[in-house]
């Protein structure tokens, strides 16, 4: 975690599910290595060919509405997209992120004014985002969750509430 | 402090004196549904070094997403959950053609007033229907109740809509839920739980309730609840599977937002592609050529939908080169379509008759479309490729509406048949 650096992918309001992780791939495809392959079909075709690890998501508001798939996320946590930025997130969606530990922002001042194609700086722990057209402050975590998030996701988290019960 | 549904309903189960919105609490949910995903949960299950469940009686396990399995790595996938269940001792499980979960849960007598269900299922808002608190949650957070029996929930804001009048004849809950949903948009009681009040949604069978908390899935809610009143205490008469203890909403507790509508005004409604909060009278989209129409669904394949369809189909035929597809929502249901003599009517009109499950309305088998056909449907979404294909339109309507467009080969209303 830390300090997260990339190109931005900029998209609109209502993104659903449907488009960022076709349906009919939900039970063939099943390896997680596999879904970056498919992530944003949909929406924007280029995208699963030229992302880059770090790069970060920009949305307008509900982004990620629709169905509770998981893969819609895993798609791009998988492909070590950065963090996704939007005015505001679909709440199964943003349950799965920090689930998954994909930082889920929401920060509607900044998707305003920032440009798809450029490069931003997020810094989690300080709550900013850093761009060409200037600084932006989102509020931190509640603390019941980023104990997960610091686990590395739920995943690990589960993992070590099991070993301490054990 | 007077405290709204939800509010009451997790401080109960939190066991704390009272909640606020936006608290955190960490609760043990009473039902935990996951349906053909049972198997990829297992998987997250292992990863996190779970070996048997918490409480093998918490789950729900039923198959409907692709039932029968259309391929082999479908039906791997449900050998996998049969071996799953049989191996933790899981009895409430439900192999194919049983039903779709939303429908089971209610049926069997699982969702339950004043209980909390969790499913891996955006849909699972449905057994709200029922004065439970249910909302759908991902795969990675169902695993980790499966091996921790808790689970953190943020307390919702809430949301009170009422509904004053009667629904006009001919217009169902359907029309009423796309009708608000075209009003407040996709994102219109996100993160909220929405509760239903009024005498129209009073005036309502469950079935017709159902389809209510089922949509508000399409307006973001995190759950919806309606009331129960001696209609669903009769229901669950001889079905609930144990005692419950009833939450209702304080008299003057304090919801985020308020909206009141009147039945008397609403008119048959249609979303149309490729967003459900496209919402349209069916007056404006008339007349618009269709290739299938599909009735079925959690949101709309009970007896009184398909009784509706049915009626709108008695002695007329399907227009040639169209094509209609009939999923019954449950074995249940299934069975008395049969003895009303309805499945007759839409086998003689030239439907096909499906087992039941959740069919072509994700796209997974029985009915995709091919490029550039246009479907109309009683589910709930219509987005791009939901049904399977991306350059295909889906719209979205009330039975007797996808039933009179079947016949007419384009978007109608019954009475103008």
């Amino acid at each position: 975690m830390g300090k997260i650096r990339g190109r931005v992918w900029k998209y609109g309001d209502d993104v659903n599910t449907d488009v960022i992780f076709p349906g009919k791939y939900t039970y063939t495809v099943s390896d997680p290595s596999e879904m970056p392959q498919h992530a944003l079909e949909d929406l924007d075709p280029k995208f699963a060919g030229e992302v880059k690890p770090q790069d970060v998501i920009v949305a307008g508001s509900n982004w990620g509405c629709g169905s509770s798939r998981e893969q819609a996320v895993v798609c791009l946590s998988e492909a070590k997209v950065g963090a996704i930025i939007a005015k505001s997130f679909a709440r199964i969606y943003y349950r799965n992120c920090l689930n998954n530990a994909l930082p889920a922002i929401v920060c509607p001042e900044a998707v305003d004014v920032i440009q798809n194609g450029e490069t931003i700086e997020i810094k989690l722990e300080e709550g900013k985002i850093i761009s060409a057209a200037g600084e932006f402050s989102f509020p931190p975590l509640p603390a019941a969750v980023m104990e997960i998030f610091n686990a590395g996701g739920l995943i690990e988290y589960t993992k070590n509430r099991l070993k301490v019960e054990d | 402090m007077p405290q709204t549904f939800a509010e009451k309903i997790l401080a109960r189960k939190a066991q704390l004196p009272e909640t606020v919105p936006g608290q955190i609490v960490e609760i043990t949910p009473d039902v935990i549904l996951s349906h053909d995903n049972t198997a990829p949960i297992f998987g997250l299950f292992q990863r996190m070094g779970g070996v048997k469940v918490f409480n093998p009686e918490m789950h729900a396990v039923i198959l409907d997403h692709a039932t029968p399995a259309p391929s082999t790595k479908h039906a791997e996938n449900h050998r996998v959950i049969r071996d799953f269940v049989k191996e933790q001792g899981i009895n409430n499980f439900f192999d194919i053609g049983k039903g779709i979960c939303h429908q089971i849960l209610v049926e069997e007598g699982l969702a339950l007033p004043g209980e909390i269900i969790l499913g891996s299922d955006s849909h699972t808002s449905h057994a709200g229907v029922m004065g439970a608190f249910a909302a759908g949650i991902g795969r990675t957070e169902m695993a980790s109740i499966w091996a921790i029996g808790e689970i953190w929930l943020r307390v919702p804001e809430s949301m009170k809509i009422t509904v004053k009048n009667c629904l006009p004849v001919g217009v169902t809950s359907k029309d009423l839920a796309l009708y608000i949903i075209g009003d407040r948009k996709s994102d219109g009681a996100l993160y909220m739980s929405v509760e239903w009040h009024g005498e129209a949604v009073e005036a309502l069978p469950l079935s017709q309730r159902a389809t209510l908390t089922n949509l508000m899935a399409e307006m973001g809610a995190k759950n919806s609840y309606i009331p129960p009143d001696q209609r669903t205490l009769d229901y669950l008469q001889d079905r609930a599977r144990r005692e419950f203890t009833p939450v209702y909403p304080d008299e003057d507790a304090h919801y985020a937002l308020e909206l009141e509508y009147d039945a008397g005004t609403i008119e048959p409604m249609i979303a149309c592609p490729h967003t459900v909060d496209n919402v349209k009278p069916l007056s404006a989209v008339k007349g618009i050529s269709i290739d299938q129409a599909f009735l079925g669904t959690c949101t709309n394949g009970r007896l009184d939908d398909l009784a509706a369809a049915a009626e709108v189909l008695k002695g007329r035929k399907i227009a040639p080169g169209r094509r209609m597809i009939v999923i019954p929502a449950s074995e249940a249901v299934y069975l008395a379509a049969l003895q009303a003599g309805y499945l007759e009517t839409f086998l003689k009109a030239g439907a096909v008759v499906e087992s039941p499950g959740c069919g072509p309305c994700m796209g997974n088998h029985m009915g995709v479309p091919a490029v550039g056909e246009v479907s109309i449907s009683t589910a709930n979404r219509n987005f791009r490729g939901r049904m399977g294909t991306k350059e295909s339109d889906v719209y979205l309507a009330s039975p007797a509406v996808v039933a009179a467009s079947a016949v007419a080969g384009e978007i109608q209303h019954p009475r103008d048949l």
